[in-house]
This record gives C-alpha cells, structure tokens and sequence, in this order.
C-alpha cells in the first residue's frame, strides 16, 4: 500500500520532538493526516497497524490525547492496550524502564508515553528497543499537539510561510508553545510569545521567537492566535497575581481580538477554563476553531503511528 | 613488582628504573627527559637501581608527581553497592592518583574521630592513600558544630558538609572560628538551598529550551561571597570546591588579592561539558558543539553543580592557567545504574571522574585550552599542598608519582573501570591519556 507522496523517505522510528523533523517531514506528517481524515470514513486503512500493539502509557491525566490515539491506532487496525498507571505496577514504584520493558516483551511495538518529567521519552527511546511516541512531557515537548495545531493553521491559513502567530499564556511552563515554536517556525512562520513577563521568560533567545508583556504587543498584526491553558494545577498562577488580573490582562475577547489580523482564527489546546483564556462567545464563535483542533487530533496521530510503524 | 593491574600499600616498596622519560615537576619547575630510579621505594640517583630491578621504557611517557584528589566519594560506609574504598581506590591509580579526600556524605556522615579513624583505617591496605574530610556539623544536618579539633586530632584533612553548604552564616562562623586554630581548610559546596530552589540544570536558554527548571548562578555566588567575608573575617581558611560560575571565580580573585586565605577547585566535567550536554551535544566545551538530540536528557549529565555554560567553563580554563584556581578535583560521585535509569529531573545527581580526569584534562591540552604544566600542577602538587602535603620527585623523596603515556588512547567502556559504578556521560568516547603506572607511598598500586 502507498500512501502520500514521499519526496524523501521518513526515517524516525521515534517521535519525540519537533526540532529533528525536516519542515518536510512535517509536511509529510500534515499531508499524510488529511488523507487519512478521508480514509477514516471509508475504513480504507483499517489493518495497515495489525502487525503492532500500541501501549498508551499515560503518567498523567489526560483524555483528548488519550482517546484521541486510542482511536487513531484502532482506525489503523493496532492492538491497543492502556496501561492504567494508577492500577499497575507503575503505581506500586516500578520504575518507568522496567515498565517499558515488560510491555515490550508483552508484545508492545509502540508506546504513547506522557510522562510528568520533561525528557522521559528520551530515556523509553534510549533504553528500551520500543517505538516511542511523546504524548506529552513535563514542560518540554508536545509533538502531536503542535502538528495538530500546524495542520489546523493550514487549513485556516492557506500557508504558514511569512504568517504571523501569537501564542498567548503560560509559555514557560507549556510544552505546547514550545513544540508549536519549533513546527510553525520550520513551517516558515514567526512566532511572538506574550504573557506576563514570569511566563515568558526565558524565551528573548529563542530563535525566530519575539516577546510581548501586554496584551495588546502580542495581538498586533498576529495572522491567527494561540491562547494555552491557564494551568492552576501546576501553581501557574503564582507569580502573575491572581486568577482575576490574569482575566482582565489577558483574556481574549472579540474587541481585544481586533488588533490582530481581521478573521485571524483562534486556537487553544484544551480543556479551556470557561472565560478565563478566552470568552465564550469567542470560543463558540466564528473564529474558533478549537472543535477543528480535536478533529484533527485523531488524523494526525494516525499519520505520525503509521510513520513510526514505517507502514507509510 | 606486579607486572599489570593493581597493587596495594601494604606491598613492599618497589625499585626500578624508568629510561628516558619526560620528568614534569611542578614543584621544582622543572620539565625534562631523563632517568628516573627508585630504590625501595624512593627516588634515587638510577646508577644505584640494582642490576635486576625492572626496566620501563619512559620514552614518549611523561612521570609527574602523583596526583591528589580534594574531593572523592568513597561510598563509604553505608553504600557499598555504589564504591567501596577498595574499588574507589583502584580506580583512582588506575588514573594516576595516590591520594584521594574521602568526602563525609556517606552513612552513617563522618562526623566523630572514631569514624575519622575507622575511614583511615579502611584505606590502610588500599591502591592509593586515603585522607579524610570530616563534618562540619553533627549528623551532616547542618546545625550544631561537630568535634572539628577531635576529628582534626583523630587525622582529619579538612572539613565539609559536602552536599550541601554549611546552611547559616552563624554556623559557618562558629565552624570557621574553631578552624582558625587548626589549620585545616572549610571545603564548602557553594550552594543556596533558596536560591537554588530545585533547579536541575543551569538557568537559561538551553534549560528553556529543555523544559527542565533552572538553577541560577546566583545560588553558588551568594555562598562563596558569604564564606569570604567569613573567612577574611576570622582568619580561618575557605576552599571552595567544584566552582562552576565565572563570578565565582572573579569574588575569589579579588579576595586572593585581599589577602584572604581561600583556595579552590574545579571538576573536570565543569572544565569540559558545558551545559549543552544536556541537550544532546558531545564536543568539548573548547570545541564547536555537536549535538545528537538522541541523546538529550541523558541522565549521566545531571550534576550538582550543574553543567555551567560555555562561556564560564572558558572562564574555568582560564582561571587555572592564571593560577586563581588552585586546582581540579574530580567530586567523583559513583552511583549503580538505578539510580541513573530514570528520567533526568530524578537521576541522582553526580558522574565518576577519577579515571577520566588527566584524559579530560589533556584533551584540554591538545586543543591548545591549557598548558600541560598548569594541568599537572592543578592534579598533583597544588591540591597536595592545601592538605598539607609536599609532592616532588627528588631525590630522596619517597617515590609518589605516576607515569602516563599524553598521547595513548582508549575507549571509555564499562568493563574498563575499575570504579564499582560506571555513571559517566563519556561512555563509548575515544579520550588521549593512559596511565602507565601509579607509584604510591613507594608501592606499586597500578601498572598497565
């Protein structure tokens, strides 16, 4: 079976980051989930996995990510175990290579690892002879997320090359700004990181990357706009005030939104905190394109599994 | 004489004849190829080595005074799985050392003269002569002032709370007043606890980049700019160990030029892996980096202090060739594979050093980054002198040295070390330098 056109052979067997995918690799990986968008619905690709066992081992919570490559390993035909960290091993302090390993020679071929320690799928990929896909770490890298959200800003763009994204929250301690400044900026697109200062500093070096402290800085001329997650479980509101300043200095409305570009469409990673990242009305409106976001979850994990299981 | 691997203390004193070898002794400032005898166990005019001694061939090998570790952990007692004073012995002749400081941060902490004792004891028979950092406080728990004078008395060389700082200015104070008679050295790991404040790898673009929480350089400065000011204040003497920050380094030249009696060291790892390891890179800090992102997070980089960047370790090199640091000392911090086969943030910190630091450091000296000579006098007769201790090859003198070929290469793999742990992010590398042969206390402790 063929799928897409390949200019240059895929040859990762793991995805950990963005930063070593080639900007044709990423388009690739983008090509690839809007044909299996298609595919879905016909069931066309529906044993191209049944040779591999997908294990999703998630460390922390999560449901979008999880269900999303649940059900994009089964629309390909994969064996799908869940590895329920608070009812394994795992939750009795096995260590994290020993886990891996005993899902390996259990038959797993590929694991899904979201881990609370930035850098952890490095190890799974170094360690143990598995095909690792980052479902998420620490604050370091969020992969799937930022093709996602680069599939989403084609679709809604047309290109990325030249286009202006703002990304727009707790930057430092988001995994998705940071995967999403490496793709969008391989994809030819700029970046500007903008929050309060405590949390987008850090980044004044990042190239390709430009800092706004005020709202407004950020917003002005952006092609489209990221809000994250205001992530009050992991003690993010410390340090910028109160949950309040947050809303009246940060939170994006339709009136605020007309210093970016007319129409710029508006993402956010999910779950939103009802208005807090962004009105309702904005959230359910015209330029959302959050529901869009989800959709594309499942596509595109179906493309980066079938890239990694090297059946694409 | 054993003909390859390790000896002990206890052998009997060696004789033998080194032929045409490069004599580095920075002692007496002298640098040139000649005979070397030793007759039990001294140096000797080499007419006197008797005719059935053994012969090495020296030429294109380099003989310098052996070298003295300011700041080794033994692992014991209390962590045998890690190192014992017998493995951590022999990896250190195995690298050209005749004396390590054993450090107190073991367990139960080395905090009284009977356990002083009991450590010196334990190396009596081992391949290098072992010295011993005592506690600065009880239990190592930063509160009351131990027994420093007992433990000095007992033959401690120094004292420490390695680890960690002594915790208070106050307690540091008292410690340092009760040193400023005894002539033994506080040796303090500079480091806010505050200001640290959890931090996993140095503060700035890369840790950003990697997502791992920063440890700014501020939380080594704020210490060693306290300990002098308590040390130009009570007269005692400070050596500040494993510096990383070129600001570091630059309060301590000042003070130096004060008259403040301060000394320091610098590991290996700080002097050749900048921060950048983390992320994957494997060129020195000299050279241009070369990363692998395969290989990014790797736990055998976590280290406290953590891996400086780029700039400072250039600062670091700089400050030995100017003399401001007295000398490298390898922290070597063996720990067994579990504690490193996990993600980076819970891997313990620390890598082993005592087998790779003269390769270290003579690559540093093929890049042209430092002298040789600097480089064997920060290994050998500058360390010694801070434990009081004289290192030279005279005449006379009993033979204390080791005997290395500079340009010799090996492979740094598991099965060649002797360390009981093989914790290093320099595994798999091709690195110059092999020790030929170690001379302690006038025994042969290692011959390859």
């Amino acid at each position: 079976m063929t799928l897409g056109a390949p200019t240059r052979a895929w040859t990762h067997r793991h995805l950990l980051d963005v930063d070593t995918l080639s900007r044709e690799d990423i388009e690739r990986v983008l090509d690839l989930a809007e044909e299996m968008r298609e595919a879905r619905e016909t069931r066309a690709h529906r044993s191209l996995l049944d040779l591999e066992t997908v294990a999703l081992a998630f460390y922390e919570p999560s449901t979008r990510t999880r269900v999303s490559f649940e059900l994009a390993a089964k629309a390909l035909g994969a064996t799908v175990v869940d590895l329920a960290v608070e009812r394994s091993s795992a939750g009795k302090g096995e260590s994290l290579v020993d886990t891996l390993r005993t899902l390996r020679r259990v038959g797993a071929t590929i694991v899904v690892l979201r881990h609370a320690s930035s850098g952890a799928p490095y190890l799974a990929a170094r360690e143990t002879d598995l095909s690792i896909v980052n479902g998420g770490d620490g604050v370091h890298a969020h992969p799937t997320q930022a093709l996602l959200d680069a599939l989403t800003l084609r679709e809604a763009l047309g290109t990325l090359e030249g286009r202006l994204l703002a990304i727009v929250g707790d930057v430092a301690h988001s995994r998705v700004a940071r995967s999403n400044i490496h793709a969008l900026t391989k994809l030819g697109a700029r970046v500007r990181v903008g929050g309060p200062s405590a949390w987008v500093s850090g980044f004044e070096d990042w190239p390709g990357v430009q800092v706004a402290t005020s709202l407004p800085a950020a917003l002005e001329g952006a092609d489209a706009v990221m809000t994250l997650r205001v992530q009050s479980e992991r003690g993010a509101v410390a340090g910028v005030g109160s949950l309040a300043d947050y809303v009246r200095d940060w939170r994006l409305d339709e009136e605020r939104m007309a210093l970016a570009s007319p129409g710029a469409p508006i993402l956010h990673p999910g779950p939103t905190n009802e208005g807090v990242e962004l009105t309702a009305a904005l959230a359910n409106g015209q330029r959302s394109r959050i529901g869009r976001q989800v959709e594309h979850g499942v596509t595109v994990r179906m493309a980066v599994l079938a890239l990694v299981a090297g059946v694409a | 004489m054993i003909d390859a691997g390790f000896g002990r203390l206890t052998d009997p004193p060696a004789s033998l004849l080194l032929g045409g070898v490069r004599v580095l002794d920075p002692s007496a400032g002298t640098d040139e190829v000649r005979d070397v005898g030793i007759v039990d166990g001294r140096l000797a005019d080499p007419a006197t080595v008797p005719a059935g001694a053994p012969r090495i061939d020296g030429h294109g090998l380099i003989a310098a005074p052996g070298f003295c570790d300011l700041h080794t952990h033994l692992r014991e007692p209390g962590d045998a799985a890690a190192e014992t004073v017998a493995s951590g012995a022999q990896a250190a002749a195995r690298g050209g050392y005749t004396t390590v400081c054993a450090m107190p941060n073991t367990d139960p902490p080395i905090d009284s003269p009977d356990r002083v004792r009991s450590l010196l004891d334990a190396g009596r028979d081992a391949a290098c002569r072992v010295r011993v950092i005592g506690s600065v406080t009880v239990g190592r728990e930063g509160m009351a002032v131990a027994d420093l004078e007992a433990m000095a008395a007992a033959g401690a060389s120094g004292f420490s709370d390695d680890g960690a700082s002594v915790p208070s200015a106050d307690t540091a104070v008292q410690a340092l007043r009760a040193l400023a008679g005894l002539d033994r050295p506080l040796v303090e790991h500079a480091e806010d606890a505050d200001l640290a404040g959890g931090g996993v790898m140095r503060a700035g673009r890369t840790a950003s980049e990697l997502g791992l929480a920063g440890w700014p350089a501020e939380a080594e400065v704020a210490v060693v700019e306290r300990d002098l000011a308590l040390a130009a204040e009570t007269g005692a003497r400070v050596h500040l160990t494993h510096l990383s920050c070129a600001a570091s380094l630059e309060a301590i030249r000042r003070a130096k030029a004060d008259g403040v009696r301060v000394t320091c060291d610098v590991t290996p790892h700080h002097l050749a892996m900048a921060e950048t390891w983390i992320a994957g890179d494997r060129a020195f800090s000299w050279d241009e980096p070369r990363r692998d992102a395969t290989l990014a997070f790797d736990p055998m980089c976590r280290v406290n202090p953590p891996l400086t960047t780029r700039e400072d370790a250039a600062a670091l090199l700089a400050g030995i060739v100017d003399g401001t640091i007295d000398a490298i000392a390898t922290d070597h911090a063996p720990h067994p594979a579990e504690r490193k086969l996990v993600p980076f943030d819970q891997a313990a910190p620390g890598l082993i050093g005592l087998e790779t630091a003269l390769s270290l450091g003579l690559a540093a000296v093929e890049a042209g980054a430092l002298p040789l000579a600097a480089l064997v006098a920060a290994l050998s007769s500058r360390p010694a002198a801070i434990i009081g201790e004289a290192r030279g090859l005279v005449v006379g003198d009993v033979a204390d040295l080791v005997v290395f070929d500079p340009s010799a290469r090996w492979r740094v793999d598991r099965p060649t070390l002797a360390s009981a742990s093989t914790n290093t992010p320099l595994l798999g590398m091709t690195l110059p330098g092999v020790v030929r042969l170690t001379i302690a206390d006038g025994r042969v402790t290692y011959r390859a």
